[in-house]
């Protein structure tokens, strides 16, 4: 970027948060001086917030909270505890992405029983399986298949080359979730206050808009795809803004050059393919409807708890004061919990938001620099 | 998690696509997008490439001065 591109962008900036603290402090007037509070849904968009410094910049009329965003944080126990159970055995390889290893199970990490010797490998595609079961023929490679839609096509696709290729020794340990069912849940329970969405950009590229209107028909909220760069989440923290003081409520795409209204009918194929929606448990929030992916019939060789079922008792989990569940919900910020900052820090982190790079505690932690205070 | 990065395709052979990201190159499939093409720049996530991205948008900052220059739709309203 060269220098007058700088003063141009700088310009941009200072005329998109004058314009929503005006638009801001107008909502705010009609709703009785609340705060109007937009809530992010991606664990990217989450840090992107903190290093673009977002916060410094808004007004004390606009205040950003961030919801269920981040796959790895909402994972639940009981899906740990199966798949440390498959990686302690001698016939497994497990492969994951890197930001599994920590979350902790009820009793141990897959990083603990690395240590102790167990075969896991940290794998930058779901693709890079194949090569692994192909090279270990007489081992079951399993992958863990986490993730919103973003991360599921990848997985589907996955195994559609694994079928193609004649690889059978890849399997999926499927805990897939779905952004839209959970917002519906969030919205339905009263202690959410929230006046609009900054709709998670990476997973519209593969839903498209319209999973998302059901915000505006149902719940009359507005709700913008964002793009990750600081411009982009201050224009759509301003078309939020606009909207809220204008009384409307629509969804709008503020990440046109990937986001189409459509998605990606490709992915959407492959994924509806190979899994079927189906109920699933949330950190936090329990079971939701219709809110996981679980394997079609037609892939169930390729489904590990079907090949090889586990009978887990059912862990009791360990009771600690840490408060997760509603961090997730954007309920409390990570502050209000008891452990923040004290007991659990990454480098020894209690709850799954403090263990995920993109986890709500983790990010405020890391940029927060133990004073949390956002220069208002 | 759902992290992605534009990448321009420089090669494509067998539903797998030879990606350049600022000089660094690698494989991504192809299986999501079978409509990319040599020349395009691409969304890529976990191996796969997951959208084309177009071109003129694909520079934000560009994108968004024009609009404050230009009148459309934001401009429009400030």
């Amino acid at each position: 970027m060269n220098t007058s591109d700088k003063k141009k962008t700088k310009e941009l900036a200072q005329n998109l948060i004058s314009e929503i603290t005006r638009l801001s402090k107008i909502a705010m007037k009609e709703n009785g001086g609340r705060p109007l509070r937009f809530m992010e849904v991606c664990g990217t968009h989450t840090v992107a917030i903190f290093r673009g410094g977002i916060r410094q910049l808004l007004p004390d009329s606009v205040e950003l909270v961030s919801g269920p965003g981040c796959p790895v944080c909402v994972t639940h126990d009981d899906y740990m505890d199966k798949a440390i159970a498959y990686a302690q055995r001698d016939d497994v390889i497990v492969t994951t992405f890197g930001d599994m290893l920590k979350v902790p199970g009820s009793k141990s990490s897959l990083s603990n029983e690395k240590t102790k010797g167990a075969d896991i490998r940290i794998v930058y595609s779901p693709l890079d399986s194949i090569e692994i079961a192909k090279e270990n023929p007489d081992k079951k490679v399993i992958f863990l298949a986490v993730g919103f839609e973003t991360t599921a096509p990848t997985a589907a696709a996955t195994v559609l080359a694994a079928k193609q290729q004649n690889v059978n020794n890849l399997f999926m340990l499927s805990a897939h979730k779905l952004v839209p069912p959970v917002l519906n849940l969030l919205l339905s329970d009263e202690k959410t206050k929230v006046d609009g969405f900054i709709l998670p950009g990476h997973v519209c590229v593969v839903t498209g808009t319209e999973e998302f209107d059901f915000l505006a028909d149902k719940f009359h909220l507005p709700g913008v795809v964002t793009g990750f760069e600081p411009l982009e989440i201050l224009r759509s923290l301003y078309r939020l803004c606009y909207q809220v003081a204008n009384k409307e409520a629509k969804i709008e795409n503020e990440y046109g050059s990937v986001v189409k209204p459509e998605g990606n009918p490709q992915a959407k194929a492959i994924m509806s393919r190979v899994y079927r929606k189906s109920d699933t448990s949330w950190r936090g929030m329990g079971e939701i409807p219709l809110s996981g992916l679980k394997m079609q019939d037609e892939f169930k060789e390729y489904d590990i708890e079907n090949v090889l079922p586990l009978s887990l008792e059912n862990a009791k989990i360990k009771k600690t004061a840490c408060r997760c569940g509603e961090v997730l919900q954007g309920l409390i910020k990570p502050m209000e919990c008891p452990l923040f900052g004290k007991a659990c820090i990454p480098e020894h982190a209690i709850g799954p938001c403090m263990v995920s790079v993109e986890g709500t505690c983790a990010a405020w932690y890391k940029y927060g620099g133990g004073k949390f205070v956002f220069g208002k | 998690m759902c992290l992605a990065v534009p990448a321009k395709v420089i090669a494509i052979k067998d539903m797998m696509a030879t990606v350049d990201l600022n000089g660094v190159q690698r494989d991504v499939s192809t299986m999501l997008l079978p409509e990319a093409e040599v020349g395009q720049f691409v969304l890529v996530h976990a191996g796969f490439a997951m959208q084309v991205v177009s071109q003129e948008d694909a520079e934000v900052t560009n994108a968004l001065l024009a609009e404050m220059k230009g009148g459309e739709r934001t401009v429009e309203h400030l």
